[in-house]
């Protein structure tokens, strides 16, 4: 059991770290005698109002009518797979004048920029943290990479919406999105010519974990899935009689004439889909390392519900052993998640929010472009020498143009960093174009807090007595503050 | 072991208990010039690079039908032997060619290939097979591998800002250095100084142990790094382009004596839908012209004989060209070979089959891993299922 050796305080911000991107000085002493339970309720209510994000708000497939762009056109041809898109497409192509691609480019990348950064906003300013933080969840998990951003952004309000639901209704309405059914071809799956790799992905990487299904079961369910398509002229989705196989499947040894709907069934049937789910979830929420046991009690909560998604939190966020020390401070933040982290704490905004794409690329996450059906590796893959050094160096030019302030006995060599650093300021506030105010950071803070109060808060990791001593040796709050998000002890939750 | 060996290797293991890790110079454990030191460099094209026009079939009447208007004339190839021969703007490397420095692999690929860009670079870099998901590369798994040749964090280099996955292991991950000054710099804010500092021992298996670490050898390499290639000035000529400017780096850092074994440089801009005549004539030269410069460049030095450089691209395009005047991605593609000890020089085997294809496509005759394996069994002395999950026969190029 869970003895009461760790401070209600630590739990709260642990909480908070993980079920949203960090707490904030305010809400720490509004809840610092809460249990946590009541937290937990807390963080679920704040959840229950939320908007979509409608930043991209015109089609380029419908826009540009007519002359219709590539994989939706390609894709709508009975008995193409995705592979022989690029042959049509290049037919698709001619037909289009320079000017109209040109055109129909532009407006992409306007929208990729406009959707990530809405949603980098939303997240750095949300209530619903915690919706968020499992809308972050489910965008890794039903990783996706098409070029319509109206898509992308569908099936990101998808996953918003049910991010707390249920985990089967969300899977359903993934699965016909138009942005699912072009990135994992079943948009070309018809009874002719199957195509496989949306009912591989679904068992694989969607639900149920390689070594529960055999080839035949990833056969016989592209059958079923057939049909799964949608419409040529709307865009919406819309099951087409005509090109499913209504032929009888054998899945899972049971023989029927299924369909997709029956396929989702009989895998969430399987015990094995809700201990894949919480595996993920448990890196995702609580340790790199799983623990067979842990898992075990969250696939119960999720299988015995049905596969509703808030019991499963609770379960996590209210277990014994979430709060066990071995569990705090000890899984590296994503870029975003570190991004977010910092705006949120320190009420950053940006004059120029497209910083925040760059940022994003530099550290090796860039929201809508997962690196492929996988998503992110997660972990110790955020981490490398480059990567480190970017994430260290990122706070300090974000708050303070790039300068750490330095106070022990320099050498010549850091004496003329100092001074290059210095010199090159105003090309950094020109660039970064960022307003902070830690003054609103600090009106939340209890008066009396000490410096290494203020570290301990910060830093999710216990802090060591090097860190006090930096934290002492600190002239003012805003040093303190960017040294500490300047350390390796600050990438970890 | 010789006895001065013998002596250097004691006290360095003695002295090395008494050094502060993060004072510990890794260069004091890499002696001078170890014996057989070999260098890789790895040159990725991205964009999917045209195979057919980069080594341009001119013996086969099918290339001049399915490309009437990208194909390059018989009378402009460079030509290689009766079938193959080079895109005319690649004539820097004809001498490289005659020398016996290079190598062409036709109709290289793997099965079920994947027409995504992203996924097939993410193949290449894994080394999977289209339906796996790796997260570790692999150069990052041959590091993991922990062989005497790769214990340092820079036997890997990358010459840019962000480190490929190909590079990343799962317990040791390369680095990348586009500007060794800058890298050099940016690790010598004082903060960090003191946070290494006073971190140096007691590094936890934990994340943050792995953060703590990673800094500290970030911090080391820098050092290294910097001050070993600054003992050097590369002295070939190259273009002015960017492209060479990195092989020039990677040079600078051979000749200096880094005990570097593996570099990774690349060159974009191969994705050529439309107006590919132009587009890819522009990037052929530079490549050519880079490489043709490095090759010689290492040839001067005396260093070439040790140099193993290996080009490849995500995927090759389509047999038959678009209404644009250019190629949809397409599948298997050629992969070349530099160095100045191939055991089999010229064209390695035959040129690919223009009308015997799947879904438009070539089929592939040579998997990328059994280039992978021939390097690491023959190149860098692992055992290639070590690194690759499965074994894979090699070939005979080196």
């Amino acid at each position: 059991m869970m003895p009461d050796r760790v401070k209600n305080s630590v739990k709260l911000k642990h909480l908070y770290a993980r079920a949203g991107f960090g707490i904030t000085p305010a809400d720490l002493k509004n809840q610092e005698h809460w249990p946590v339970g009541k937290t937990v309720r807390s963080l679920f209510e704040s959840s229950e109002r939320f908007s979509p994000i409608t930043v991209v708000n015109e089609n380029t497939d419908l826009v540009y009518n007519g002359q219709p762009m590539m994989a939706a056109n390609v894709n709508m041809t009975g008995g193409m797979t995705g592979s022989s898109g690029g042959m049509m497409a290049s037919q698709a192509d001619a037909m289009r004048s320079e000017e109209t691609k040109r055109l129909i480019q532009e407006t992409r990348n306007r929208q990729e920029r406009d959707l990530n950064i809405a949603w980098m906003t939303l997240m750095s300013t949300t209530q619903a943290q915690l919706r968020e933080k499992m809308t972050l969840f489910w965008h890794n998990h039903f990783s996706c990479r098409v070029g319509n951003f109206m898509y992308m952004q569908d099936l990101n309000n998808i996953h918003r919406k049910h991010a707390l639901g249920n985990f089967k209704t969300m899977l359903t309405e993934v699965a016909q999105t138009p942005a699912m059914l072009q990135f994992l071809n079943n948009q070309s799956n018809n009874k002719v010519h199957p195509n496989e790799n949306f009912a591989r992905e679904l068992m694989e990487l969607f639900t149920i974990g390689r070594g529960n299904y055999t080839e035949q079961d990833v056969r016989e369910s592209a059958r079923a899935f057939t049909g799964w398509q949608y419409d040529g002229k709307t865009y919406q989705y819309s099951f087409r009689e005509k090109s499913h196989d209504d032929g009888t499947k054998t899945f899972f040894g049971k023989t029927g004439n299924w369909r997709g709907e029956d396929i989702i069934n009989m895998i969430l049937e399987r015990k094995e889909t809700a201990q894949f789910l919480s595996r993920k979830l448990y890196r995702y929420l609580v340790n790199d390392v799983p623990d067979e046991v842990h898992i075990r009690e969250m696939a119960d909560v999720l299988y015995r519900s049905g596969y509703e998604i808030k019991p499963w939190l609770e379960k996590v966020l209210t277990a014994g052993w979430f709060y066990e020390p071995q569990n705090i401070g000890n899984l590296v933040k994503s870029p975003v998640e570190f991004l977010v982290g910092l705006n949120r704490q320190f009420y950053i905004t940006y004059e120029n929010p497209g910083v925040l794409i760059q940022f994003q690329r530099t550290l090796g996450q860039v929201l809508f472009n997962p690196p492929n059906v996988a998503g992110w590796p997660g972990g110790r893959n955020w981490i490398d020498s480059s990567s480190l050094m970017h994430r260290l160096k990122m706070p300090s030019l974000i708050l303070n143009a790039g300068l750490i302030e330095f106070a022990g006995k320099a050498t010549p060599e850091e004496e003329a960093y100092i001074a290059a650093m210095r010199k090159q300021q105003d090309s950094v506030i020109k660039r970064v174009q960022a307003k902070a105010d830690i003054n609103k950071f600090i009106a939340g803070l209890p008066p009396k807090t000490s410096k290494e109060e203020i570290a301990g808060f910060m830093l999710e990791p216990p802090v060591n007595p090097s860190m006090l001593a930096e934290a002492a040796n600190s002239p003012d709050i805003k040093t303190l503050l960017i040294r500490l998000t300047s350390t390796p002890e600050y990438q970890l939750c | 072991m010789k006895r001065r060996e013998f002596l250097k290797n004691t006290a360095l293991v003695s002295g090395a208990w008494m050094i502060p890790s993060f004072l510990k110079p890794f260069e004091a454990m890499a002696f001078d010039a170890l014996p057989g030191h070999k260098n890789l460099v790895i040159i990725q094209l991205s964009g999917g690079n045209d195979g057919l026009n980069t080594v341009v079939p001119y013996g086969m009447d099918a290339y001049y039908q399915k490309r009437k208007t990208i194909a390059i004339a018989p009378a402009a190839v460079i030509k290689l032997n009766e079938v193959q021969g080079l895109n005319p703007e690649m004539a820097a490397l004809r001498e490289i060619y005659d020398q016996g420095w290079m190598n062409v692999i036709n109709s290289v690929g793997y099965p079920n290939p994947d027409r995504s860009h992203f996924r097939s670079m993410d193949i290449w870099h894994t080394g999977s097979d289209a339906n796996q998901f790796l997260t570790t590369g692999w150069i990052g798994r041959y590091l993991d591998s922990n062989c005497q040749t790769c214990k340092f964090p820079y036997t890997a280099i990358e010459v840019d800002d962000t480190l490929s996955l190909a590079m990343k292991g799962l317990t040791k991950k390369g680095i990348a250095v586009s500007d060794y000054g800058q890298l050099y710099r940016n690790t010598r804010e004082p903060f960090f100084k003191d946070l290494v500092k006073e971190h140096g021992d007691n590094l936890t298996e934990d994340n943050m142990g792995y953060l703590y670490k990673t800094m500290i050898e970030t911090y080391s390499s820098a050092d290294y790094i910097q001050n070993t290639a600054k003992t050097y000035q590369a002295k070939g000529v190259y273009p002015q382009t960017g492209f060479a400017n990195q092989l020039k780096t990677v040079s600078q850092f051979i000749n200096a004596g880094l005990q570097t074994s593996i570099y990774y440089v690349s060159l974009g801009g191969f994705d050529t839908h439309s107006g590919q005549i132009a587009q890819q004539g522009r990037q052929l030269k530079t490549y050519a012209e880079g490489v043709a410069a490095f090759l010689k460049d290492l040839h001067q030095t005396g260093k070439l004989d040790e140099t193993l450089v290996l080009t490849f691209s995500e995927f090759g395009r389509r047999v038959e060209q678009n209404a644009s005047n250019g190629t949809d991605h397409g599948t298997a593609n050629n992969v070349f070979v530099y160095g100045g000890k191939l055991k089999k020089a010229g064209i390695y085997n035959d040129a690919p089959n223009l009308t015997d294809l799947e879904e438009n496509d070539l089929k592939f005759q040579v998997d990328f891993r059994q280039v992978y394996a021939t390097v690491l069994d023959k190149w860098l002395a692992v055992n290639n299922s070590d690194i690759l999950d499965k074994s894979f026969k090699g070939l005979d190029f080196i």
